[in-house]
């Protein structure tokens, strides 16, 4: 999951890279590569036709991108340092947590790089995609996302008499509070997230023993990977199996869940459904 | 020796109570035995029985069955050093197991994932006494056991980076570590009838060892046939360290440092010091899991730290001590 902490230092260095890496303003970059998933689904729905050059390749992977199908032409890249710089690019757009190592020698190299934030809220959804447009010269196209993105928001403000509590549960017992963005998903959706109650505000790795005694309405978890693992085994324990049995909850693909584009409106509408489901039942 | 046993007993039932009282739900003990016992509807009888009652079981299960195999390797080899974990075989084992998970084959069946991992511990085994010989010197038995584990870990690694599942990589540590975290009783099915038939057919070694200590001409002129009593050996600690490494990962030092602390308890004799080590070995992984929920609620302390940390200096002291017997 993602990474938290050491906020001040990473602040820090974004803000410096930024400053000394944003290409001048008015030309727009020609050659835009991009080397984190989040980045590459904002550059291929802000760019132009041919700006970009190349994303990630988790861009590809239909389970954690969803633009998948938009990715198909683009080059794909390891995100390693050497094969970006043979691209010659004039901007290369990054996370904050994208390998390190990577992004200061492409900046030692004169490539200009800026470094993305992880949206932790939904109105930072809004304000990644106004920063993606500055940096590729399209403020209007990214003017216009945010403005298709904030009425489709509006359109889930609905009232909510009842919250159901509910759990996010990930392999491992990972869990996500409000300050994160599947948090604010769920609290979007009508959803009130039991991780608060528990002392798991920040998120974090929630015992099967803590997630049994706050006993949530509904558990929302990511669907499998392919491939076995000990990790998501968690969730075929019999407590979850029990928790489960008779209630709501939900796998969802992580595609539309774990970066900061407008699909996460996608999710905020199938959790909402899904509130819709049990208080009809 | 009746006085080791009943303090032995009393410690195993003491920290296995002491082990469904700990946890991060934070339940009173009262509360929590009266929800084992007799059940309800709340949520604490999930977590008593679901998640606790296993977790307790199998550190019995799993510590026991590697004192058990300890004492009977060592007593089979004549060396102390002999430990499943060092010499290679738990490493072979979790290579079977995350072999069977990863090409799908644990999924077919309950019995398939410690099936494979019994087959990893078999290969690991053989090797081992092929290599290191008969009667393998300390220098030979540990010098095969080194070559074995690395080779394993790094398959198992191997393996693991490969996977498709990107939760996989992260696993290697509780693979290499062991962990008793989210077992359920379903874990305590499957390695249950392993262990016990494992169990079993070390148990029935004692004769045959003591007899050993006398040197292997003189066990045979006992009747004890070698080559029978080395493939009870070779099946029964692979039975036992394979079900206990699919469950719970390979888990070192356990096999090492029981029978060495229970030895001068039972007069060095191989037949008292098996049953003594199933008893030792439940009773320190019972307290190594209750000391990993203690020192860091929440974070999975792995289990293999802890006994590493008071196995390996005692390794260090043996090593020591071979070396100056061989001067």
């Amino acid at each position: 999951m993602r990474p938290r902490g050491h906020f001040g230092l990473i602040w820090f260095c974004v803000a410096a890279v930024f400053t000394a890496a944003t290409p001048a303003i008015g030309e727009a970059p020609a050659r835009v590569v991009s080397m984190n998933l989040c980045t590459d689904q904002l550059a291929m729905l802000v760019a132009t036709e041919g700006q970009l050059l190349s994303v990630s390749h988790l861009a590809f992977d239909p389970r954690e991108s969803a633009m998948a199908e938009q990715a198909k032409g683009l080059i794909q890249n390891q995100g390693m340092a050497e094969e970006i710089y043979l691209m010659h690019p004039d901007l290369v757009v990054a996370g904050s947590y994208t390998s390190r190592a990577s992004v200061e020698m492409l900046t030692r190299l004169g490539v200009p790089v800026v470094a993305f934030e992880p949206a932790n809220s939904l109105d930072d959804v809004a304000d990644r995609i106004t920063q993606m447009g500055a940096v590729l010269g399209r403020q209007a196209r990214a003017a216009q996302i945010v403005a298709e993105y904030r009425a489709g928001l509006a359109a889930f403000q609905a009232q909510t008499n009842r919250r159901p509590r509910a759990a996010l549960y990930y392999a491992n017992g990972y869990t996500l509070g409000d300050r994160s963005l599947a948090g604010q998903i769920l609290l979007m959706a009508g959803f009130a997230n039991v991780a608060d109650e528990a002392g798991y505000a920040d998120g974090g790795v929630m015992p099967l023993e803590v997630l049994a005694m706050v006993a949530p309405e509904a558990i929302i978890s990511s669907a499998r990977y392919p491939g076995g693992s000990r990790s998501e085994e968690i969730l075929d324990h019999p407590v979850v199996q029990t928790l489960r049995h008779g209630r709501s909850s939900g796998s969802f693909t992580d595609r539309d869940w774990v970066c900061g584009t407008p699909f996460v409106l996608r999710a905020v509408g199938e959790m909402a459904e899904m509130r819709q489901q049990m208080e009809a039942e | 020796m009746m006085r080791l046993f009943a303090v032995l007993s009393a410690l195993v039932l003491l920290l296995f109570l002491l082990a469904l009282l700990i946890g991060p739900a934070g339940i009173g003990p009262a509360q929590s035995l009266q929800a084992l016992i007799f059940g309800g509807d709340g949520p604490l009888t999930m977590v008593m029985r679901e998640i606790r009652l296993p977790r307790a079981i199998l550190a019995v299960l799993v510590g026991g069955g590697l004192g058990l195999a300890g004492a009977a390797m060592q007593g089979y080899l004549r060396n102390p050093l002999a430990d499943p974990g060092l010499i290679g075989v738990s490493g072979s084992a979790a290579l079977g197991a995350v072999l069977s998970i990863q090409t799908g084959v644990a999924a077919i069946a309950a019995l398939a994932l410690p099936l494979a991992a019994l087959c990893g511990a078999l290969v690991g085994v053989m090797l081992v006494l092929l290599l290191a010989g008969p009667r393998g010197s300390s220098l030979t038995l540990i010098l095969a056991g080194i070559a074995i584990s690395a080779l394993a870990g790094a398959l198992t690694s191997l393996v693991l980076n490969l996977s498709s599942n990107p939760f996989a990589a992260n696993e290697i540590v509780f693979w290499m570590m062991g962990s008793l975290a989210d077992r359920s009783l379903t874990h305590v099915w499957i390695a249950l009838p392993l262990i016990a038939l494992g169990a079993a057919l070390l148990a029935s070694l004692g004769r045959g060892l003591d007899a050993l200590t006398l040197g292997e001409d003189a066990a045979e002129a006992m009747g004890i046939s070698l080559h029978r009593l080395r493939l009870t050996l070779i099946f029964g600690t692979a039975a036992v360290v394979g079900a206990s490494t699919a469950v719970a990962g390979a888990i070192g030092f356990v096999g090492l440092v029981v029978p060495h602390i229970l030895r001068g308890f039972v007069g060095g004799r191989p037949s008292a010091l098996l049953w003594a080590s199933t008893l030792g070995g439940a009773v320190m992984l019972l307290a190594a899991d209750i000391a990993v929920r203690v020192v860091l609620p929440g974070r999975d302390l792995k289990l293999g730290v802890l006994t590493a940390l008071v196995g390996a200096p005692l390794f260090l002291h043996l090593i020591y001590r071979t070396r100056r017997a061989g001067q």
